[in-house]
């Protein structure tokens, strides 16, 4: 005998179905009904949060491509993880063609909203806060985008990540603008990627405002092509809060933008001010590694024209007291470890370690006044952004 | 006359490939009596020589496969399913009168892929409803420890059960089967069948055995390539033989707060300092591995880790 009837929710359709407007309000149950919202979703259907509290006790996730999270404002829809039980994040995404905007997230137990493989996702007017401030068991990465094409974070604020506010991994076309990235260890970082775009951001009172690194041993090398402009990197001196295992445990209180490793980065049309131990930092990558596939050395690093207010006037370096009074006072705003290739326009003052060997410590240092050359030709920003599709999105 | 005895009524086809989600565990028909698990026709019983830790959960684990089929042994990687198949997986606690059913989970082989659903059982233990988003329910593990167990939802299956953007098996791996449960069922024991030690025997197996079968079966469904873990570089599946890939002297990409004070994955020889043991050791969500599926430490399981690093040679 064979059943034929049994109850069932009848949902894969191949017919196309009209977007739908899911609305979940907070209070009792909320867990559930988000959740489930976000599960049973139709590929451009919006999930409108209304304004209000969400106590939610695990990590949320999305899984289906083209759909939109839409808050209240990041003010008014607070999704609140000060009891989370479980899950490594807030909200996951693992769809493409997400976009994700106008709510917030407080005090999630690791990280805010991460999207790995997520292709073309946008993040629009999200707030990420640890409500206590700097503090070594907040969760590492407020917005988390990772192996993904084509990313957009506009209008973000993020607070309090012990690791980094707003982290890029592994991806390729990437704006990250018009954000504010405050009391994180590292504000904003661009990590083993690709044609990234990060201009128009405030990155303030974090240990180190704006980072752009290539690390060793991922799946995804070769960090590049990054143009860090017209951003407000000021008063980044907030002692170090990481676990001390991270690669950002390292980064020296009071640097501005850093570039490790990398190949052909350009940076220009910044104000940086207050940033005490370098405004402007480019080194290699500093520790030993076997990884054949990787270059430690920052190659065609331009640094343009930018604003200074000052330079290394309180480093956190070996010898710092020394290095300052040979320098007159203060280091110069740009510091280089001398390995790879840097490239000044204008009359930037910097100062270089004089470095010969890539991951033998700073032992054979002889640091000197910089004078690098100016470049060759003009940076070739093409290709460089999330694409102009994730642009249109906003607007909607 | 006689009346012949009655023919158990097959599994429902139509619900395990067709479209939808069936609401009920009782709608699939796998089983003649639910509640006791008897099995229906095409439906096996397995076990796995070591199995994946679940709060220390009883697993009962079923395969159906469809009628005049079987699963196809490729290697000593996993089984072959034909479309139509399940995976049946029903999580229990508690011993004799006491014990209680919790949640099924089934994977479904569609003709678009698996599909996997998280059956949560009723009070009366008569029958489990699907849990599409999941739910929490207070319970004591065999330890004794009072936990709040996660039932998953519907995208958390996803992420242990997802590899190259597909949904795919997990437990059930050729090398991870016993050679007797093929012969008896199959007639016929696979290549490279039984070669995982028996979780309960794991004494008799070297350090490294036991270690890296718990690995590979508890964390490299996402510490591998394709999966949801790759982009932290770890691979920590059985075949892995390169020593930077498996943790040994590794940095953390972006493990957070979750390094704690430590440098490396795996320090030879330090299993404290290994970040590894240390984020297995903790129940802490942000620290805790795996991060799914786990609201207790596994003692057996650290165990064995920590003995395999704590005998490997210093400097290694």
């Amino acid at each position: 005998m064979i059943r034929t009837a049994f109850s069932a929710i009848l949902l894969a359709s191949a017919a196309p179905v009209l977007a739908e407007t899911h609305s979940i309000e907070p209070g009792e149950g909320a867990q559930e009904r988000l959740q489930e919202a976000l599960i049973l979703a139709q590929p451009g259907d919006e999930i409108v949060l209304a304004a209000g509290r969400y106590e939610l006790t695990d990590g949320l996730s999305l899984d289906v491509d083209g759909v939109t999270v839409r808050g209240a404002g990041m003010d008014g829809t607070v999704l609140d993880f000060t009891t989370q039980a479980g899950a490594g994040e807030g909200l996951l995404v693992t769809s493409d063609n997400v976009t994700l905007r106008d709510f917030a997230m407080e005090n999630p137990k690791g990280d805010g909203i991460k999207s790995k493989g997520a292709d073309h996702i946008v993040y629009h007017r999200i707030r990420v806060t640890w409500t206590r401030g700097p503090h070594p068991e907040n969760g590492a990465y407020a917005i988390y985008p990772v192996e993904s094409t084509g990313v957009l974070v506009d209008g973000v604020k993020v607070t309090g990540a012990s690791d980094a506010g707003i982290y890029v991994g592994q991806s390729d076309q990437i704006t990250v603008r018009n954000s504010i990235a405050e009391a994180n260890v590292a504000g904003i970082e661009i990590e083993n990627s690709r044609n990234a775009l990060v201009e128009h951001n405030v990155a303030t009172r974090n240990t180190g405002g704006i980072l752009v690194f290539d690390l060793p041993d991922l799946p995804v090398m070769g960090g590049g092509n990054v143009i860090v402009r017209n951003n407000l990197v000021v008063a980044n001196d907030t002692p170090n809060f990481a676990p001390p295992g991270n690669i950002v445990a390292g980064v020296r209180r009071g640097t501005g933008i850093m570039v490790m490793a990398n190949e052909d980065v350009l940076i220009e049309d910044n104000i940086l001010s207050g940033n005490p131990t370098a405004p402007v930092m480019v080194i290699a990558y500093v520790q030993p590694f076997e990884d054949e596939r990787y270059n430690p050395l920052p190659r065609g690093v331009v640094v343009g024209e930018n604003q200074f207010d000052g330079g290394g006037y309180d480093p956190q370096l070996e010898g710092g007291e020394m290095l300052k009074a040979a320098f007159g006072g203060a280091l110069p705003p740009v510091m280089w470890d001398g390995l790879g290739s840097l490239y000044v326009t204008g009359d930037t003052p910097g100062w270089t370690l004089n470095l010969t060997e890539q991951g033998k410590g700073l032992g054979d240092a002889q640091p000197a006044p910089l004078s690098a050359p100016a470049p060759e030709s003009e940076f070739d920003s093409s290709g460089i952004g999330a694409p102009a599709e994730l642009e249109a999105r906003l607007a909607r | 006359m006689a009346m012949p005895p009655a023919m158990p009524e097959p599994v429902n086809d139509e619900a395990v490939s067709g479209p939808g989600f069936p609401r009920l565990l009782s709608d699939y028909g796998f089983f003649n009596n639910l509640q006791a698990h008897d099995v229906g026709p095409g439906v096996y019983k397995y076990e796995l020589n070591t199995p994946l830790y679940s709060d220390g959960a009883e697993k009962l684990r079923y395969i159906y496969t469809p009628f005049g089929t079987e699963p196809v042994a490729d290697g000593e990687g996993l089984l072959e399913f034909p479309v139509g198949s399940a995976l049946i997986k029903t999580f229990a606690f508690g011993e004799g009168d006491e014990r209680r059913l919790i949640e099924t989970r089934v994977l479904l082989h569609r003709a678009d892929g698996w599909l996997a659903l998280p059956y949560l059982w009723n009070e009366e233990q008569t029958d489990a409803r699907l849990a599409i988003a999941g739910a929490r329910i207070d319970l004591t593990t065999p330890r004794g420890e009072a936990i709040s167990y996660r039932v998953p939802n519907k995208n958390q299956c996803k992420e242990c059960h997802g590899l190259d953007g597909e949904v795919v098996p997990i437990g059930p791996k050729v090398r991870n089967l016993s050679a007797d449960w093929f012969a008896e069922h199959f007639g016929e024991v696979p290549e490279g069948a039984d070669q995982l030690p028996v979780w309960a025997h794991r004494e008799q197996a070297s350090a490294a055995d036991a270690a890296r079968a718990y690995l590979d079966v508890n964390c490299a469904h996402c510490h591998r390539p394709g999966a949801m873990a790759s982009n932290s570089g770890l691979d920590l599946r059985w075949e892995q033989d390169d020593p930077k890939a498996l943790g040994i002297m590794k940095r953390p990409v972006a493990a957070g707060r979750g390094a704690g004070e430590l440098l490396f994955d795996i320090v030879p020889g330090d299993p404290e300092g290994s970040i590894l043991l240390h984020r297995m050791l903790s129940n802490d969500p942000g620290v805790a591995m795996p991060e799914l599926g786990k609201a207790s430490v596994d003692v057996e399981g650290t165990e064995a880790v920590r003995r395999w690093i704590a005998g490997m040679e210093k400097g290694e």
